[in-house]
């Protein structure tokens, strides 16, 4: 079964760190990372750019409206996220609870849809 | 003749469904790995039995019938399906193939299923009120309605809150398996608090009218007696011990009108004698594991005022020293608060009433009754008799339970009349 990990946490927090601080965390990420490669967990794994780089798209009544910044505003951001191919949740919060940054914010582990529904969607 | 018989037989079935029936729904769910679809092969095997036993004879193996009936009325249900449904036929020829195997029905393999499903409604993905609910309905095969009357909330909240943990349980992929060594303790931990939650809710509720409520106290030693029995660890004899203990107090709590009495005021010739013994035993089994949890500790400290004959001979020493080491082990504000009520007892009203306006000063329990009460108390033993007015009238708003709240208006009544007493000689300057 396929789980999405989105890595949640406050980039003001993030950017307090010291340089050696944030070495270590990006170090550490990147060898879990290749761990979690060798053993065939990861389908996808992506860092994202701060959200000061991005902008939410909305089409009402045919238009199109932007605006500067993530959908809302909160605390915590999106960070980056890890699609992996877990047997059971239990496997998925194993993996998500060695991510080094689940240490400083949060990860939401969601299931992946196999398929769309044909019922309603939620 | 046939009449008898046939009469005979369905009492047999009614047995098998009280003793076996929570048995057999754990293992029909893990081999159908659906809640509902196993809930209804349940119901049909047990009509199938109806049916067929008074004519066939019980079989040797009434729950290996039972099961391997269910799971093929299963089977039938999931083909009517396809007929509406393409996806669901794939599932069920898998079931089907998989019920060509022998299945396993020991009596091992089916205590694990009920492990199994205990840590499946108590998974910490699940919402605390969601555990508590399925824990009830699918471990202990109370309806609905007995959960929602017992917990006084609307029958559909609790059928909605259900409804919502089956679907994460099978959508998020919970899987259906007792944790392994490495995540046990922590899993433990949550199938622990369902079950002292449960308790808890049954206990403080011992006032009349409330019978049903009372029950659960009675349902959560059951399950903590069932727990015991399939994974032995000591916090599990810990928290039954404790629960035990609690328990042989019930009949002494509350008076004949419903007044709450105090540990030090029971009558302690009306506390249980056969749930003491039992829960003492089981505490001793789980210190001398060497493994001491906090419900194990939680126990030792109801232990010590289950062997005192009365209040004068409780070791408050020991007490005092047990929670230390649980003050230790799972801070809390709470725990710090009976920690003070101890020291008082060992050290003088004085030296607890300092430990507790610490906490208090910190603004921790603030809005918590009972430290408001024992603060008052401590006054009142300290003829404080003004502060002890203001700390039980604290209390008094901020508790909602009948027992408590006659227990805190007859303390301020007291004060009332201590306060007129004294107010006449020597506490009034004016006068003089």
């Amino acid at each position: 079964m396929n789980y999405v990990c989105l890595a949640y946490e406050e980039e003001e927090k993030l950017n307090a760190l010291s340089k050696s601080d944030w070495d270590g965390l990006r170090n550490e990420t990147l060898s879990y990372l290749e761990e979690l490669k060798q053993r065939g967990y990861v389908v996808a794994a992506e860092a994202l750019q701060s959200v000061r780089a991005a902008t939410t798209v909305r089409v009402r009544h045919g238009k199109v409206s932007l605006t500067d910044g993530p959908f809302s505003e909160t605390k915590e951001q999106l960070g980056g996220f890890l699609i992996i191919d877990a047997r059971d949740l239990n496997e998925a919060i194993q993996v998500a609870s060695r991510w080094p940054s689940a240490r400083l914010g949060s990860i939401e582990v969601r299931p992946i849809e196999q398929r769309l529904r044909e019922d309603s969607r939620y | 003749m046939t009449e008898t018989l046939s009469e005979e037989i369905r009492e047999q079935i009614e047995t098998v469904y009280r003793s076996d029936s929570g048995r057999i729904l754990a293992t029909l769910i893990r081999l159908l790995g659906d809640f509902d679809l196993a809930e209804d092969a349940l119901h049909d095997a047990f009509t199938t039995a109806l049916e067929r036993w008074p004519k066939e004879g019980i079989p040797a193996n009434p729950r290996a019938w039972l099961i391997s009936t269910g799971r093929f009325r299963a089977i039938d249900i999931l083909r009517r399906r396809v007929r509406f449904d393409a996806s669901q036929g794939a599932i069920s020829e898998q079931l089907y193939s998989e019920t060509n195997d022998p299945a396993p029905a020991d009596d091992e393999s089916l205590g694990d299923d009920r492990l199994r499903l205990m840590f499946t409604c108590c998974h910490p993905a699940l919402a605390p009120e969601a555990r508590i609910g399925l824990t009830l309905r699918e471990v202990c095969g109370l309806t609905t309605e007995e959960i929602a009357r017992a917990f006084l909330i609307a029958p559909s909240t609790l059928a909605q809150r259900i409804v919502r943990g089956k679907a994460k349980i099978r959508d998020a992929g919970i899987p259906y398996q007792v944790p392994s060594a490495a995540e046990l303790a922590e899993r433990l931990d949550t199938v622990l608090q369902v079950i002292y939650l449960v308790f808890n809710e049954g206990y403080s509720a011992s006032s009349g009218g409330s019978l049903t409520r009372a029950e659960l106290s009675g349902e959560a030693i059951r399950l903590g007696r069932l727990l015991l029995g399939l994974l032995p660890e000591p916090e599990v004899m810990g928290l039954l011990g404790l629960m035990l203990l609690q328990e042989s107090r019930r009949k002494a709590r509350t008076s004949p009108n419903g007044e709450l009495v105090l540990l030090d005021n029971q009558d302690r010739s009306l506390w249980n004698r056969e749930q003491i013994t039992e829960g003492l035993a089981l505490i001793e089994r789980a210190i001398t594991s060497g493994r001491v949890g906090s419900y194990t500790l939680q126990a030792a400290i109801a232990a010590e005022h289950a062997r005192a004959p009365e209040p004068a001979a409780t070791d408050w020493g020991r007490i005092a020293g047990l929670y230390d080491v649980l003050c230790r082990l799972e801070p809390s504000p709470v725990v710090e608060l009976n920690r003070a009520v101890a020291v008082a007892m060992r050290d003088g009203p004085q030296a607890g009433l300092e430990v507790i306006d610490e906490i208090l000063a910190r603004g921790d329990l603030d809005g918590y009754h009972l430290a408001h009460s024992a603060r008052a108390d401590l006054c009142r033993r300290l003829g404080r008799i003004e502060e002890a007015r203001g700390s039980y009238q604290r209390a008094l708003a901020l508790t909602q339970q009948e027992p408590e709240r006659k227990f805190l208006q007859g303390r301020l009544e007291e004060m009332e009349r201590m306060k007129n007493e004294t107010g006449t000689d020597s506490a009034s300057p004016l006068k003089a």
